[in-house]
């Protein structure tokens, strides 16, 4: 299988089994609309005649003869035989887990998925009992793994720290003798950030994602306080002081954009301009009724914005400046296995979360679908079946997916936005389909030209 | 090649054969998370 696009005035020729990536001229991206293998020695004369309209048939001749070497060498229209890898790589340990540390929120976000912090489940903080319960459990179905990974979420997680410090303390405490290392995450709107937190934040965790939408008029639409008021001052001010003492360790601010703010790439400057460099801003999930929502009528705008953002990063590149714009990240080279890459997140599988109930369900979104629900930590019970029908989802299971394009990068999508607006797991969402696309041809133009770059 | 520029290695291939080892970071894709989507990820295979 093969994908190819037209962005920035160069033509992209993605070989989708093998990873490779192409840069072709105008006749090869038309040659390629007619031609598909097993190709003969010569090309084709029909093909000749149709195209020899627009280009010198020395040309055709010498561009077939280029992509027939390719094919031969196994570098173009490679076969996809990764499928048995997905049937047999199934059932694996679980090494991550994202706590749910507080079911309530100081914000009252309007398109929080959490329904403002409660999971539609009644506000709620974990306790450390329940917390150490969360780890004894990661430690025990982590088997020979080493590297766990633990996530503080909420809610606002922040709002229940003393219980966030005491589980860090109690994981370390095992990490010795259980031979783990365990690997600290955490998710906060900033409302409660203070010296004293930043310092601990610092100190322990090793990624931290900071939600922030952009400009201040954009973020004060949804990310409102209880009171009503927009959360915007504080937030940055608090932002400021922490990102400056983070040193080399990761930090994300994050936002979403809405249909109010499609032209992100303003939010996503904004950012920059505050001083941050590590930016990711994603598309709302949301019923389409809300008027917030993202509908299929705004994609023509998104996609276009979302090259209007690749012009200005490289922009900000070519200044001397660096902007880590999350969804144009891409390692042509030395991305993940593709056997990664059949499953991508693997909720349910290797990841699950866990209530302040001690419930535990496949990952955070999945978090009050009752169908869904694994188990619970106080009476010790824990589903195989679910974990089984994750492990066995990948790209292979999902028909839309099979035949994708993306499938090695997007590894089919997210289950629970399958399951929340394409009715199950195994639908990919079409809406959040298209968008991804979009912006994995940025980021692989954006490579190509870094790597087009440094050749020269 | 004269029409055909290529840019990157093409090992996929590859990285099948000798994958799979799980001990890269989970992932999530969703737009309300860690920010960790796989086209994106290291991997953390011993050498
Ligand atoms: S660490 Fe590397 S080889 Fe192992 S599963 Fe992850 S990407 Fe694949
Ligand atoms: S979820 Fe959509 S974009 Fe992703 S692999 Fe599946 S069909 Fe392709
Ligand atoms: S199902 Fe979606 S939200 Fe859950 S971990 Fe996977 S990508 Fe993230």
């Amino acid at each position: 299988m093969i994908h190819k696009f037209k962005l920035r005035d160069h033509n992209i020729l993605l070989d989708v089994n093998s990873g490779g990536v192409h840069i072709i001229d105008d006749i090869t991206y038309d040659l390629l609309d007619h031609i598909k293998p097993p190709f003969d020695d010569k090309c084709p004369q029909g093909v000749i005649e149709e195209l020899s309209k627009n280009y010198p048939v020395g040309d055709i001749e010498e561009c077939y003869g280029e992509i027939k070497e390719l094919y031969d060498e196994k570098l173009l229209f490679t076969e996809d035989d990764y499928e048995r890898f997905a049937l047999t790589s199934v059932a694996s340990p679980i090494k991550a887990m994202c706590l749910h540390i507080a079911h309530d929120c100081n914000l009252r976000c309007e398109y929080c998925f959490a329904s403002t912090g409660d999971f539609g489940k009644g506000r709620k903080l974990m306790t450390f009992e329940t917390g150490r319960k969360a780890i004894d459990f990661l430690i025990k179905r982590s088997a020979a793994r080493k590297f766990l990974e633990l996530d503080f979420f909420g809610g606002e997680p922040l709002m229940n720290f003393d219980v966030v410090k005491q589980i860090v303390e109690y994981a370390r405490s095992r990490e010795k003798e259980c031979g783990k290392t365990f690997r600290f995450t955490i998710t906060t709107n900033g409302m409660l950030l203070d010296d004293d937190k930043i310092d601990f934040i610092n100190r322990e965790m090793s990624n931290v994602v900071l939600s922030i939408d952009g400009r201040k008029e954009v973020n004060d639409r949804m990310r409102k306080r209880v009171s009503g008021s927009g959360s915007y001052d504080r937030i940055v001010e608090r932002f400021k002081r922490f990102v400056p003492v983070r040193g080399d360790k990761d930090y994300y601010v994050r936002g979403t954009y809405t249909k109010y703010n499609l032209d992100f790439s303003n939010d996503v400057m904004h950012l920059y301009d505050l001083g941050f460099d590590q930016i990711s801003v994603e598309p709302v999930m949301a019923e389409p009724t809300e008027p917030y929502a993202i509908t299929e009528e705004d994609l023509d705008t998104i996609f276009k914005e979302y090259e209007i953002l690749l012009d200005k990063i490289l922009k900000v590149r070519e200044q001397g400046g660096h902007i880590n714009f999350f969804h144009f990240m891409l390692d042509l080279d030395q991305g993940p296995c593709a056997i990664k890459r059949l499953r991508g997140c693997g909720c349910g599988n290797e990841y699950v979360a866990v209530t302040p109930d001690g419930d535990i369900y496949p990952c955070h979104q999945f978090v009050g679908i009752e169908e869904y629900k694994m188990g619970n930590l106080d009476e010790g019970t824990f589903n195989e079946d679910i974990k089984n029908e994750f492990a066995a989802t990948h790209v292979y299971s999902k028909p839309e997916c099979r035949s994708c394009w993306a499938k090695f990068y997007c590894s089919g999508g997210c289950n629970a936005n399958n399951y929340i607006y394409a009715g199950d797991i195994h639908n990919a969402h079409k809406l959040s389909c298209s968008i991804q696309k979009k912006r994995l041809e940025c980021a692989i133009m954006m490579q190509a030209l870094k790597l087009m770059d440094t050749e020269e | 090649m004269k029409h055909i520029k290529t840019i990157n290695k093409a090992n996929l291939k590859k990285t099948a054969e000798k994958g799979g080892c799980g001990k890269c970071q989970a992932s999530c894709q969703s737009a309300c998370k860690t920010s960790c989507t796989v086209a994106n990820q290291k991997c953390e295979k011993d050498a």
